[in-house]
């Protein structure tokens, strides 16, 4: 299990940086796919099997495939691709490479700290007890994302329904 | 046998079993076809046309492995594969048999075949993508929106199933089917499962992303030789693979008085099988916003009336009075 966590945390990292240093917006979001199916097994293999299947329903399956038809209907080719190229240059790297080190130096900080306690499957938590923590002691936080979720459906009703009451 | 062994031959038999099927049921869907409209079908090679299958294999191994030079490279060559692989995984899940099955016990099994059908719409959107063409995009875009709102009722409809049988696990929920198979306390939810079902393996009635009449050959219109040949594939084990979810969680799976499980496994899926042949002999297309409208108004409402009902009734049920 425990070789399983750095395969799938090293496939993670790499397509990570592979979606970030993509010129071509699709190329991109599929090595970003890549990324949380990694993510989904790393979850897997901490134990936590159902957090790890809604990383592959909702983030993967729905909101990845959202993003691909988008760019899809921009229908962007390749005057796009060597327009996004003339936009990265080296020196745009540096910002961003500084921030990263910084997040990189707090958790390699983190993982010395905690190098003796056991973290390949410690204990598995079922969908079960899950349900029963959202339901629970998080059930106000679960209330107000549906609320906000169902503020965002009726603007999203409301724009769609364009000049149709003219 | 060791674990080992016996897990070794369940995956490779089901693998072998399930690619042979699909090459099968090209040649049971033209001959039942041409039975519903009073036509023979292929009938020349072997007897009953028995060996049309193979010499459609032949043919289609042997034509140019053609990549359009207009399409995405990488991306055109992963598509089909993307197609085969999500429907091959997710019959990882499927209690076969009691003594049949790769991870039948698997605690989210239910969830892992919604997420790879989730999954199988990248095979088609980006098909659709890759092909730089505009019958493809098309096609892709009717997919992706098609499949990912059938996926939203597909995975409400089983939350019924989910409340009575108590786990997501699909042996779990063969088992919890002993004394009354789920189709009748669920009957909602099977209707809308198996409706969402016809959806997500994009089959006449539902096949818009593919729409020959308006589209070519809708997504996979620059696809040929084996790259074709592995969405058509996909598409059949598709099939296959709609029909045991379906018998697993609505008919009790495997159990049946006197025969033994896996001819009741086979006989209930077959029938369903049949029955989506049955439809694309019988129904017309419907029109593109029809499909939509006919999910959002009237699938989501019945598969969330379903949940609350079923939800209510366990409730009352275990609570003492």
């Amino acid at each position: 299990m425990t070789a399983a966590f750095y395969v799938s945390a090293a496939i993670a990292v790499l397509s990570t940086v592979m979606a970030i240093t993509r010129a071509d917006a699709v190329h991109a979001l599929l090595y970003l796919v890549v990324s949380l199916l990694a993510a989904a097994s790393i979850f897997y293999v901490l134990g936590a099997p159902f957090a790890a299947v809604l990383e592959v329903i909702i983030y993967a399956g729905a909101i990845m495939v959202l993003f691909v038809f988008v760019v899809m209907m921009l229908n962007l080719g390749q005057a796009a691709t060597i327009q996004e190229r003339s936009w990265i240059k080296p020196r745009m790297w540096i910002g961003p490479a500084a921030l990263t080190a910084v997040l990189m130096a707090e958790v390699a900080y983190v993982l010395w700290a905690s190098r003796k306690g056991n973290f390949a499957g410690a204990n598995v938590i079922e969908a079960e007890q899950v349900g029963i923590a959202f339901f629970g002691p998080y059930l106000l936080a679960v209330e107000l994302a549906s609320m906000l979720l169902l503020a965002g459906l009726v603007a999203a009703c409301h724009l769609g329904r364009g000049d149709e009451r003219k | 046998m060791s674990p080992i062994v016996s897990g070794l031959l369940n995956v490779v038999g089901i693998l072998i079993v399930l690619v042979a099927l699909a090459a099968g049921l090209t040649w049971i869907e033209r001959r039942l076809l041409g039975f519903w409209q009073d036509r023979y079908g292929p009938n020349r090679a072997g007897p009953f046309g028995l060996l049309q299958a193979v010499a459609d294999m032949i043919k289609i191994l042997f034509k140019q492995d053609w990549v359009p030079p207009f399409a995405d490279r990488p991306v055109f060559i992963i598509a089909p594969a993307v197609a085969m692989v999500t429907v091959l995984l997710a019959f990882a899940v499927v209690p076969v048999s009691p003594s049949i099955g790769i991870a039948a016990n698997l605690n989210i099994g239910l969830l892992f075949f919604l997420a790879m059908s989730s999954l199988s719409v990248y095979s088609i959107v980006l098909a659709g993508w890759a092909s730089n063409s505009k019958y493809s995009l098309l096609g892709g875009m009717r997919a992706a929106a098609q499949m990912l709102s059938y996926e939203v009722f597909m995975g409400l409809s089983v939350i019924g199933v989910v409340i009575i049988a108590g786990s997501f696990s699909l042996g779990d929920i063969v088992d919890a089917q002993h004394r009354l198979w789920f189709i009748i306390p669920q009957f909602l939810g099977f209707v809308v499962f198996v409706i969402a079902g016809i959806a997500e393996t994009r089959r006449l009635p539902f096949d818009l992303p593919e729409g020959e009449n308006e589209l070519g050959a809708g997504f996979h219109t620059e696809y040929s030789g084996m790259k074709f040949g592995m969405f058509f594939v996909a598409e059949y084990i598709g099939i296959v693979l709609i029909s045991a979810i379906i018998t697993t969680l609505f008919l009790g799976g495997w159990r049946g008085p006197a025969l033994p499980p896996l001819l009741w496994f086979l006989i209930k899926t077959g029938f369903f099988i049949g029955f989506f042949i049955l439809l694309r002999a019988a129904l017309p297309r419907p029109r593109y916003d029809q499909l939509m409208a006919c999910g959002w108004k009237v699938m989501l409402p019945l598969a969330l009336l379903n949940i609350l009902l079923t939800g209510a009734v366990v409730l009352a049920d275990r609570s003492p009075v």
